[in-house]
């Protein structure tokens, strides 16, 4: 493995000690082509068939402590040796990114597309599988097929590489609902068990990860464990892709250190654009915080802890003092309601009641929580996936963080004009 | 935490939340264990069955018209 890493970071090539690791440095136009992306990181070390080398490359991803950079965080290295065991694996690089508010899975995708592929490729090898199935958000399903392309005209893989344009749904991101969605066309979770790393893909053992995910793979086969692990914190290294939007001036995505002051990364945005007043934190299943508390904290899971918000996939929404937290979350509850997969009875039915009741405190139309307390209580940890979860922690946390609004509510008044949450026109059912 | 009563590895029962129509049979069957949702759809006890309760447990799982419900092994 050392000797590999030397090799490949000899000569005129920039190893990548400094952030942006991912991303181009500054303004680059369109996506890095192969002949770029290879000047500027080397070529990998592909471990091939190779079982020495494929173990070895486990054991690096598990010294870097990288885990999963689309929400759950779960260890690499594990889920790789786990589909490592199985017979005739298969690997999906999940690009679906569904979450209305984040881009930076499209912005990777859309920049650094080699870099997401020659992840891809590694994880195969290091499986054993033949095929890696890239699913690519609509947005940037050209931009992927013209890398593709562009690799099988300078055949450097040994992998065969399908791209398949995601499922245009929320819950089409969640681990099992992509793997339904690439084999039967059907964009919904499905039940557990089987683990997908057991019975996923056409019955075979399945590595689901995030595209930047396997881009931080495609790093560390380059430059190692250590390398990785001089960004970010002994207990969460290495950099992460944040999306900053909401009232921040340059709404934008980067990428930040883990353990950075979220203050400080509200500033790669160009700060606050209006006094703050909370932030969404992770996603739409995610987090409220109250932002001045949380802007002294290091952007971290472990930093956020204590506000009851994890990094998620890396979703910061600036809540301005001019905008209604409670209208904001009964907006996105409602949305999170009507992308219910409809499989599971507590979600179709909770979902939509929970979200019925946030509207009616919005709106002011009451004022007691003992109906959507309970409610809430029914729908965590009921359905097939984490989605009910999801709406209920956004709920849960909404409840505190805007506590002094739903006093202004119950008394009538509502001070919130502005709307910085994006969400697509609903859907008819 | 673990519980265990009697011999061997605990039984639980689940739900299959997908399979579940919420016809709601099982919490007639074995009210001790599992209650309904304000929906119909059962809450299951996490709990080890019991031995006592095993015996219902057991009837509900056959009652089940979607086959969502199961009485397995409890996982570490």
């Amino acid at each position: 493995m050392r000797a590999t890493q030397t090799q490949y970071q000899a000569g005129s090539v920039r190893q990548a000690s400094t952030l942006p690791r991912m991303l181009p440095a500054g303004f680059a136009a369109g996506p890095a082509s192969l002949a770029d992306h290879v000047a500027r990181y080397g070529p990998v070390a592909f471990p091939g068939p190779d079982h020495g080398r494929c173990e070895a490359l486990i054991e690096e991803v598990e010294r870097s402590g990288l885990t999963g950079r689309g929400g759950a965080a779960f260890p690499t290295a594990r889920k790789l040796a786990a589909t490592a065991a199985g017979q005739h694996p298969v690997v999906v690089a999940n690009g679906t990114e569904a979450e209305p508010a984040s881009a930076k899975d499209k912005v990777l995708l859309a920049r650094s597309p080699h870099l997401v592929l020659d992840g891809a490729v590694l994880a195969a090898e290091i499986v054993g599988a033949q095929e890696a199935v890239i699913v690519a958000h609509h947005a940037v399903r050209d931009i992927t097929d013209e890398a593709v392309s562009e690799r099988i005209r300078a055949g450097v893989d040994r992998i065969r590489i399908r791209v398949v344009t995601a499922a245009d749904r929320f819950v089409g991101g969640e681990a099992s609902a992509v793997v339904h969605w690439v084999g039967a066309g059907i964009a919904t979770p499905t039940a557990t068990p089987p683990r997908l790393s057991e019975r996923g893909l056409g019955g075979a053992p399945t590595l689901v990860q995030n595209v930047e995910t396997l881009a931080h793979v495609a790093l560390i086969a380059r430059y190692g464990a250590s390398w990785f692990r001089s960004a970010g914190t002994p207990q969460e290294p290495g950099s992460m892709l944040v999306t900053i939007l909401g009232a921040v001036r340059e709404p934008c995505v980067h990428e930040i250190a883990l353990g950075t002051p979220t203050g400080e990364v509200l500033g790669l945005a160009g700060g606050p654009s209006a006094p703050l007043q909370a932030l969404l934190i992770g996603g739409y299943s995610g987090t409220w915080v109250d932002a001045a508390e949380a802007t002294g904290r290091p952007f971290s899971s472990a930093g956020l802890a204590d506000l009851g918000a994890g990094v998620g996939a890396g979703l910061i929404a600036a809540l301005p003092e001019n905008a209604c937290g409670l209208r904001e979350t009964a907006k996105v509850v409602r949305y999170l309601a009507d992308e219910s997969a409809g499989q599971c009875g507590p979600c179709l039915f909770g979902l939509d009641a929970v979200a019925g009741e946030v509207e009616r405190l919005a709106d002011g139309r009451t004022s007691d929580l003992r109906l959507l307390r309970r409610w809430l209580g029914q729908v965590e940890g009921r359905g097939a996936c984490r989605h009910p979860d999801g709406a209920a922690r956004l709920v849960r946390s909404a409840l505190e963080v805007f506590a002094a609004e739903l006093r202004q509510h119950a008394e009538g008044w509502c001070a919130g004009t502005a709307s910085v949450l994006p969400l697509p026109p609903r859907r008819q059912r | 935490m673990t519980i265990r009563t009697g011999r061997g590895p605990g039984m639980v029962l689940r739900v299959d939340a997908i399979a579940c129509d919420g016809r709601g049979l099982c919490a007639d069957m074995v009210p001790e264990l599992i209650t309904l949702d304000d929906w119909g759809f059962p809450i299951i006890s996490r709990e080890v069955v019991p031995a006592r309760l095993l015996g219902d447990a057991r009837i509900a799982v056959g009652a089940c018209p979607k086959l969502a419900l199961r009485l397995e092994r409890q996982r570490d």
